[in-house]
């Protein structure tokens, strides 16, 4: 099949939105698109693991490479493994649940959807290129986005958070920059593919692996360049921040696996320094968590601990922890997008999202405060749920380097699950139990297109949480060439 | 022969599908027979267990004289790295058999009675969906044959506990209490995590069956690198088996981890009976005896099993004389009875006439699942009745319900120890055990045995006897504490309708015969029979103790009388002390009020504010000042100033390549 319909569709969807008139049109196309986006990554999964079935070993499934810059030698080359469909399939079920709960969103509604038709179509280019400077291209495109979506229709302080996310993102895109031209003066070419076989001289990679890392864990919350994820969570508009949380966040963790793939001997030398700033990231995140009184800020602040263990898994550099690292990245942004939409689902209705103000929610919205529930749950890391799968097989990955300090980084990061449990279960005690307030026992439950975005999310939670085996049989014969990669290049050098 | 057990994979299986069909249609479609689904299926899951345990205890669980541990159907749910795997497994062998038979009898018995407690409650479909999603969880639990399953469904235990706790949920008292059980058992879980990943790494496999032959093997590679390695100077298999033990201690409310028990008696009282009595708080006590044949190759762990126990016995026998909410009496009686459960395993050895401890834990545990319910149930026939859990509140009640009166009457001789009730036989045993091992733990088994009877016997003169009968037959304490969501909403008169009293007269009887049960041929540390006896001369003492306990009780309390206020405070601040819990939970308090929240929480939460972002603001200041000498520009459109600094950084890096080339 063709990658590049991943672009085309919502690209398409994107000129469509402009087209048509009127709020009523507008969602339905978006809708729409946003199926044919998730029908189109159902598909693409059916035919990789055919492919995958029918004995087609490569490490690039559906490649295609086409020059587009000759003097540079930037070529537009595309192509998935496990770990990048991982991700495609997460985009696409996030966009139809973040296209849903902004069904009655009619302030500037066709701006609205296009850009997030628009973000969407970034994210997918990302996760298909081959290519660096392709990589980069579509980072940006998703960046941009992220800045109109808070700095128009976002709430409170919004110009203030939609310039520190937009500043700290662009700088973080600069240093990816730095890190990846770098690389490309060294060996010539942006091609992942040639990079990996050729291989990179210890002393670049020692050199411009700091800038590519560092640059991508801006976007993935790394501590301390976590400062734009509150502010810019709070501030954004509901499925803005489930697209924030759930797919941006992931170009971030993302791009630092695939650096550190690329760059594995610079990987090794610092990886205690990932391990260190990713074990702060955790408790730090955890703790600041739990004096939160806002519902956004709480999901936002544990959005940076369970980020942490996505670069956990990776500074660990095992086979186990870096697969986990890519199902904590499915899992948090399927689990993160629901909390948003929930937290949404509450604000539309109570008008605040202060716990204290809140209470007994379940009495008058049992539908939304189950979800809300069940967000938790899959936070604090309850089996059956993904979370649980996630950070098990983080923990069990870093617990299986001997070495002492990385020992107490593991059993640090595993304290965080109790302080987890304190601040979900604060936020459910108060907001969802308790006593109801007279004027909030008159609200209504969620609507249809809210309740089908939340049991899409859910039932993504469901299938990792439930039967793990099957996220597991298609990432781990990715993360296997990622660890023979990695031994290779080890050994050349 | 493997798959002749297969069918036992329908006991977990009921339940879950009763809580999915309950949990999405039970409110809106099944709301009037939701009780009669859920009951339904616990009795079919029960009848199947029953079925099980024949054929496995009686037909052909035994080879060669000894019962064998059979794994029923496995199969890899998470795969880690090759050998290290997360396996979905049934394990069939004399102690999940038995924790069956307990599981499903007593959670079938809670359903029959919240039939009768629950009725006419708003969410009443939600009850029976949780009280599902809990027995599932629980038989999960024992049949997991993979360490990591035992943690999974130990979670889920946690958490279905939560939700039963927190049932009336608009009461404020109940959340606190159903998140203090979940907190302080998760930060017991955050142990046992730590012990599944210590034992797994030098065991090399996380099924149980292969990790005890590999650990108890004293040559095998892995037993000699878990011995060898070690951590503060103790090895790494101590502390394994330790942080395993942190585990058990936190869900079986041990001694200092036992803080959330007497507050989760703010859940209806049928689920107390369920979760309080005989499954989750004794899931430590069979994650220890699961595990034993490790622990017996581990003094010290076996140590610290056997103190935590004998400790967590007497102190909360001790405060169960003290308090006045009849739940409150009956959850710490728990405690102590579950430390008696643990300091036997502590004692025990693996295998032989040694290994009696390891028999008589299990043997106590099964007779005080059924006792123990029955206590809870009667206690919630009572609050069901007067809306109260204070003893002031109660009185002569003998006559008004004579069914709860004679049941809750054999429970508290059971839970004494007085023959022929089935705690007599298992109690003997353990102190037997204690007496050939230990004295030091005899004496305190013996002295916790003597304050139980009393206790017991305090709780059912005073509910009983002590004051005439409330003349008015639904005589509503307004001020006391409410259980009932709504109580207005039903009224009762009398001991309630049969689907209440019929559990209470099956357990009563169960609390009579279950005693005689050969237990000691069934179910043992190494599976083969252990010559048992009870021995007339040895049992004098503690059963003359228990006599005498129970009539100093009857001269304090069967007549209204000022004799225990003056021993009271003749104790003085033993006495004030043991009322406030020994200020354990001040303790508590004072970590998480006053250190944990502002001294790591707040100033976190701060410095991110200030500190963290503050310096990221600093930069984009300076950033902004320098492009604005440089540049002279004053646009004030950040677009601009963000394309400077992304043009900026771009110069700099490619002279900074070239530079470096």
């Amino acid at each position: 099949m063709n990658l590049t319909l991943l672009i085309l569709i919502p690209l398409l969807t994107a000129v469509m939105i402009l087209l048509v008139k009127g709020l009523q049109q507008i969602r339905v196309v978006g809708l729409i698109g946003a199926v044919a986006q998730l029908g189109l990554a159902g598909w693409l999964l059916n035919s990789f693991l055919n492919e995958r079935a029918a004995g087609n070993n490569a490490t690039y499934l559906f490649e295609s490479n086409h020059t587009w810059f000759k003097a540079l030698n930037i070529n537009y080359h595309i192509g998935v493994d496990g770990i990048a469909l991982a991700m495609i399939l997460l985009t696409s079920l996030i966009v139809v649940a973040g296209i849903l709960v902004s069904w009655t969103m009619d302030k500037l509604s066709k701006e609205y959807f296009f850009l997030l038709i628009l973000l969407s179509m970034g994210a997918y280019g990302f996760f298909i290129s081959l290519d660096l400077f392709t990589l980069f291209f579509f980072l940006e495109v998703a960046v941009i986005p992220k800045f109109l979506l808070i700095g128009i229709w976002g709430s409170g302080d919004k110009t203030k958070s939609a310039m520190k996310l937009a500043l700290m993102l662009m700088a973080g895109s600069a240093l990816v920059m730095v890190g990846l031209f770098g690389v490309y003066y060294n060996t010539n070419t942006f091609d992942i593919v040639k990079i990996t076989q050729l291989g990179i001289p210890v002393g670049v990679q020692k050199f411009f692996f700091p800038f590519a890392f560092l640059g991508f864990g801006v976007f993935a919350a790394l501590f301390p360049f976590h400062t734009w994820v509150p502010d810019g969570h709070a501030s954004a508009p509901t499925a803005a921040s489930m697209f924030l949380a759930g797919i941006s966040m992931k170009l971030g963790g993302y791009g630092c696996l695939r650096i550190a793939a690329l760059m594995p001997d610079a990987a090794h030398t610092y990886s205690w320094i990932i391990i260190l700033l990713a074990t702060i990231a955790i408790i730090y995140g955890a703790f600041a968590t739990m004096m939160q009184t806002d519902l956004k800020y709480i999901n936002a602040y544990s959005s940076i601990s369970h980020c942490g263990f996505v670069i956990l898994g990776i500074g660990m550099l095992n086979k186990t922890s870096i697969n986990g690292a890519v199902i904590q990245m499915v899992s948090h942004g399927l689990m993160t997008a629901l909390f948003f939409a929930a937290i949404g689902m509450i604000y539309s209705r109570t008008h605040t999202r202060m716990v204290a103000q809140l209470g007994g929610l379940l009495k008058a919205m049992p539908f939304i405060s189950t979800v809300f529930v069940i967000a938790g749950l899959c936070s604090l890391g309850l089996p059956g749920f993904s979370g649980f799968v996630a950070e098990m097989t983080v923990f069990m990955g870093s617990w299986q380097n001997p070495n002492s300090a990385y020992r107490l980084a593991t059993i640090l990061s595993g304290a965080s699950i109790v302080v987890t449990a304190v601040y979900i279960l604060r936020a459910t005690g108060r907001a969802i139990m308790g006593p109801i307030s007279a004027e909030h026992a008159l609200l209504k439950d969620a609507t249809w297109n809210e309740k089908l975005a939340a049991v899409l999310l859910i039932a993504g939670i469901l299938v990792i949480g439930l039967a793990p085996f099957l996220i597991n049989h298609l990432i781990m014969p990715s993360t296997d060439v990622i660890m023979l990669q990695m031994g290779k290049v080890n050994l050349l050098n | 022969m493997m798959s002749n057990y297969f069918y036992i994979l329908w006991i977990p299986l009921l339940p879950l599908i009763t809580f999915v069909i309950l949990g999405l249609f039970g409110r809106k479609y099944l709301a009037g027979i939701s009780g009669l689904i859920g009951t339904g299926s616990l009795l079919t899951s029960t009848l199947l267990s029953f079925v099980a345990a024949k054929q496995y205890f009686f037909v052909d669980g035994k080879v060669n004289g000894v019962f064998q541990k059979i794994v029923a159907f496995k199969f890899t749910w998470l795969e880690f790295s090759p050998g290290l795997s997360i396996d979905i497994g049934m394990i069939v062998d004399p102690i999940s058999v038995m924790m069956l038979v307990v599981v499903t009898s007593v959670s079938l018995m809670v359903h029959v009675f919240s039939l009768g407690y629950m009725k006419g409650e708003e969410r009443y479909a939600t009850y029976f969906a949780f009280l599902s999603l809990f027995t599932f969880s629980m038989l999960g639990l024992i049949l997991s044959s993979n360490i990591f399953q035992v943690y999974m469904f130990w979670e889920l235990v946690g958490v279905s506990s939560f939700l039963l706790i927190s049932y009336y949920f608009n009461k404020p008292s109940a959340v606190a209490a159903s998140k203090k059980a979940f907190i302080v058992t998760r930060f017991a879980d955050l142990g046992f995590l730590i012990g599944i990943l210590i034992l797994g790494y030098y065991g090399g496999t996380l099924d149980i069956g292969l990790l005890i032959e590999r650990l108890t093997t004293a040559s095998s590679t892995q037993f000699i690198s878990i011995t060898s390695a070690s951590f503060l100077g103790a090895s790494m298999l101590t502390w394994g088996l330790t942080l395993l033990f942190m585990g058990g201690a936190g869900k079986s409310a041990m001694f200092p981890l036992h803080i959330w028990l007497p507050d989760a008696m703010e859940g209806p009282t049928p689920v107390s009976a369920l979760i309080h009595a005989a499954t989750m708080v004794v899931a430590g006590v069979y994650l220890v005896a699961r595990m034993f044949p490790v622990f017996s190759m581990d003094e010290t762990a076996l140590n610290i099993v056997t103190y935590v126990g004998a400790a967590s016995a007497l102190f909360a026998a001790v405060i169960a004389c003290t308090q006045t909410d009849i739940k409150r009496v009956l959850a710490y009686s728990t405690m102590s009875q579950i430390g008696y459960m643990m300091f036997a395993l502590g004692i025990s050895k693996n295998g032989g006439e040694a290994g009696l401890g390891y028999m008589a834990s299990m043997f106590h545990l099964f007779t005080h699942a059924f006792f123990k319910s029955l206590l809870f149930l009667g206690a919630g026939s009572v609050i069901h009745m007067l809306h109260s859990n204070e003893m002031r509140d109660m009185g002569g009640l003998r006559k008004i319900m004579p069914v709860t009166h004679i049941a809750f009457l054999i429970a508290c001789l059971a839970i004494a120890g007085i023959p022929p009730f089935a705690g007599f036989f298992s109690k003997e045993e353990i102190l037997t055990a204690a007496f050939h091992e230990n004295k030091i733990i005899y004496g305190i088994a013996l002295f916790t045995a003597a304050l139980t009877s009393f206790y017991m016997f305090r709780l059912y003169f005073n509910i009983f006897w002590s004051k005439e009968a409330p003349t008015s037959n639904h005589a509503h304490i307004e001020n006391g504490h409410n259980t009932h969501d709504t109580h207005d909403a039903h009224d009762h008169h009398g001991e309630g309708p049969w689907v209440m009293k019929l559990p209470l007269i099956i357990l009563a009887a169960c609390a009579v015969g279950v005693g005689f049960i050969p237990f000691s041929n069934l179910v043992t540390s190494d599976g083969k029979a252990l010559e048992t006896h009870i021995d007339i001369v040895f049992s004098i003492v503690p059963v003359a103790l228990s006599v005498l306990a129970i009539l100093l009780a009857a001269s304090f309390y069967k007549n209204q009388n000022e004799k225990s206020d003056k021993v009271a405070s003749a104790l003085g601040g033993f006495y004030t002390a043991a009322h406030k819990k020994f200020y354990v939970d001040e303790v508590y308090i004072f970590m998480t009020k006053k250190i944990i929240f502002p001294f790591i929480g707040q100033p976190i939460a701060w410095a991110d504010r200030n500190i963290v972002d503050g310096f990221m603001l600093l930069l984009a200041k300076v950033t902004l000042k320098i492009s604005e000498l440089i540049k002279g520009l004053q646009s004030g459109k950040v677009q601009n100033y963000a394309m400077y600094f992304f043009g900026g950084i771009l110069a700099l890096s490619i002279l900074f390549i070239y530079i470096w080339k």
